[in-house]
């Protein structure tokens, strides 16, 4: 039978058993939706990652002390004080691929200003820290190179941080406020960053020269952290190199051991949380794949009914020419254009669900692939599931098929 | 001058396997049909006249003996090109009409043709139109199998077998569910493509519709008791307008 002709033989056949058919696509539908659904939301949620990422800036390198803590092995404390004054000055000239570099030692504690106080982590950095992290002043400005070298105490706040102490909208430009009774002078507001991903409050921070909290407020002469911008996104892996072989001759390493430091850029740190995403993702749509088979099996189990129903005229095609090749055909195009109708419909429905989902503020995007995916998945369980039936049919003894009542 | 051959059994058996029994169902029939022949079978139930039509009609196969379609060996060959020998040779009339449901009188007749790719749908339907011209159903064409008598459907299915312009009708009981009248309309028909040239293969009970064949062949146990010539062709329209009329019941 040629092509056009099973396919109006097929649909004819879909049609004339309607309530049917809506059953056995049902479950394709769900099955379908739900895949498209978790699929939009495992991409959307890695979208809004990797957006959030590049707000605090994609070229972002990261240096801390001890060796790479990924494995769970408890450090010695000195080996937490490897990253010092000198490695900060030695970063600052003679590095190809580096952008900006700005020490970080950090503490939390209470600030104050008047009767209002909060609770908030002020952050001992260099002025090149606002540009890596990509913090804009609002109002005021930052503070300078000759604040760093005088540790002045000066600072700039977070909008959060802004709002807490000084709630009646003065401006707090000039005023001073107190960190754990040390005084700090407001130089600054940044502009507000708003909640990340995770719920955090991007701006509960006050940023004050590192000179001054080292000397103020930590009494330490090493850095928590030492931050860095490679000149673009795509250098991070030179940059890296770069500062860990710096680091390497600064700390005297041998050839071999350890490093005593551990770099990250932000796009490793984006692909941890994307991996960890893939994952969840992938549990879920594992899930949802399983209703697909339980439609497929839902989708056989109508296809055989039909074939015990339509013995007689699987007979009279037969005892007329019909190859069982021919009948075969018939019953897997049926089978197909139902999971395909059922595919359809259901991409339809979880642009239905995805949308919804954004409605609900989860952030959801529906990958082109996982449409195509849908799709070409329906037509292979069409496929599968009408095999057996297509094949019981293509068996039958006509004689005995035109004699079935 | 010779006449063309278009069936010959050479011994053909058919035996059954029921639990450890064997059904002899043909025990062994040789016959020649000549092209243009009317043959009715006939036989007391369980005879093996079905059994017999199937071997002719390609439906199932000797267990022992030869059969050649057209010059064509059956025996050996394998189901798809026996259900292609369908298709192009035969033309099967059922007993119970055996109409596609919800169906039209033409989408009908078009179905061996659906199966020969050769045909374009223009000239399937066109073909499929011409044999129920043929038949006489030509103002019938778009009506649904279920909105019609019990002769019409036997005439669609009629034409169904004639669409594909096989080398040999079968029919089995083909008037076997319909009254005198429309038996004697079939009858008609069935003389009329006689005439035309066709090769007709008739299975009956009624003794009665023999007469109206050129040739009987009588089965009883698989073997054929009697094989006889007629030469004294009754007309089938004559007796049809002989029979009382249905307003006079
Ligand atoms: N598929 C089968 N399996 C077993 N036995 C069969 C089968 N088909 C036919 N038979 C047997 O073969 C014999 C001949 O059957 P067949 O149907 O050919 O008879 P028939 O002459 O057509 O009878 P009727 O006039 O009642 O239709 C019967 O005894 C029947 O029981
Ligand atoms: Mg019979």
């Amino acid at each position: 039978m040629s092509f056009t002709n099973l396919i109006r033989v097929a649909i004819t056949a879909i049609l004339s058993n309607k309530s049917r058919t809506l059953l056995s696509t049902l479950g394709i539908i769900i099955g379908v939706a739900a895949v498209i659904i978790m699929m939009a939301i495992g991409q959307g949620s890695k979208e809004s990652i990797r957006k959030e990422i590049s707000k605090m800036g994609s070229n972002v390198i990261t240096i801390r002390p001890g060796a790479d803590t990924r494995g769970g092995v408890r450090q010695d404390p000195s080996a937490m004080q490897t990253l010092k004054m000198s490695d900060y000055e030695s970063m600052l000239s003679g590095l190809k691929y580096v952008q900006h570099v700005s020490p970080e030692v950090s503490q939390s504690g209470q600030v104050v200003n008047g009767n209002n106080n909060t609770v908030t982590t002020v952050y001992g950095v260099s002025p090149e820290y606002l540009s890596i992290r990509l913090w804009k002043v609002q109002e005021g400005d930052s503070f300078t190179d000759e604040d760093v070298r005088k540790n002045t105490k000066v600072c700039i706040i977070g909008k959060t941080v802004a709002d807490e102490l000084f709630p009646d909208g003065q401006n707090p430009i000039g005023r001073t406020i107190r960190f754990k009774n040390i005084p700090f002078r407001v130089v600054g507001v940044l502009k507000s960053k708003g909640y990340n991903n995770w719920g955090m409050d991007q701006d509960n921070l006050m940023i004050a020269p590192y000179t001054t909290v080292m000397k103020r407020l930590a009494a330490q002469n090493y850095f928590s952290t030492i931050n860095v911008s490679a000149l673009s996104e795509e250098m991070s892996e030179k940059a890296i190199n770069e500062l860990t072989q710096l680091l390497r001759a600064n700390h005297k390493i041998k050839d071999g051991a350890d490093d005593d430091f551990t770099i990250r850029s932000q796009q490793e740190i984006m692909e941890t949380m994307t991996t960890t995403m893939d994952t969840v993702t992938l549990i879920l749509v594992v899930a949802a794949a399983f209703s697909l088979l339980v439609a497929g099996i839902g989708i056989m189990n109508i296809m055989l009914v039909s074939v015990t129903e339509r013995t007689k005229e699987i007979g009279l095609r037969m005892s007329v020419g019909a190859r069982g090749r021919d009948i075969s055909r018939q019953f897997l195009f049926e089978s197909i254009i139902i999971s395909l109708t059922g595919g359809l419909i259901g991409i339809g429905v979880g642009y239905l669900g995805s949308w919804v989902a954004m409605l609900m503020s989860l952030p959801a995007s529906v990958p082109l692939w996982s449409v195509l995916l849908s799709f070409g998945v329906c037509a292979c369980i069409g496929l599968i599931f009408g095999y057996v039936p297509a094949r019981k049919a293509a068996l039958m003894d006509p004689i005995e098929a035109i004699r079935y009542e | 001058m010779e006449k063309k051959v278009v069936i010959e059994l050479r011994d053909v058996k058919r035996n059954f396997q029921v639990g450890s029994e064997t059904v002899h169902a043909l025990r062994g029939v040789s016959f020649k049909i000549y092209e243009g022949e009317f043959v009715t079978i006939m036989g007391t139930s369980g005879s093996g006249k079905s059994t017999l039509l199937n071997q002719l009609g390609c439906l199932d196969t000797p267990t022992s003996g030869e059969y050649y379609l057209d010059g064509t060996p059956v025996k050996n060959m394998k189901r798809s090109q026996r259900a292609v020998l369908r298709n192009r040779k035969i033309g099967f009339v059922f007993q119970n009409y055996n109409l596609l449901a919800k169906t039209t009188a033409v989408e009908n007749v078009e179905l061996p043709l659906m199966y020969n790719t050769t045909y374009s749908a223009k000239q399937r339907r066109e073909a499929a139109i011409k044999a129920l011209q043929a038949v006489g159903l030509g103002d019938r064409l778009e009506h649904k199998s279920n909105q019609m008598s019990g002769g019409q459907m036997q005439r669609v299915a009629i034409a169904r077998a004639l669409v594909n312009n096989p080398a040999v009708i079968l029919a089995d009981e083909a008037t076997g569910n319909l009254d005198t009248r429309t038996s004697f309309e079939m009858l008609v028909l069935f003389q009329k493509l006689h005439r035309e040239g066709r090769t007709i293969i008739f299975v009956t009970h009624n003794p009665e519709i023999a007469q109206y064949s050129s040739r009987n062949i009588t089965l009883r146990d698989g073997k054929i008791r009697e094989d006889v010539e007629n030469t004294n062709i009754l007309d089938a329209a004559e007796a049809l307008a002989a029979l009382p009329k249905p307003q006079d019941d």
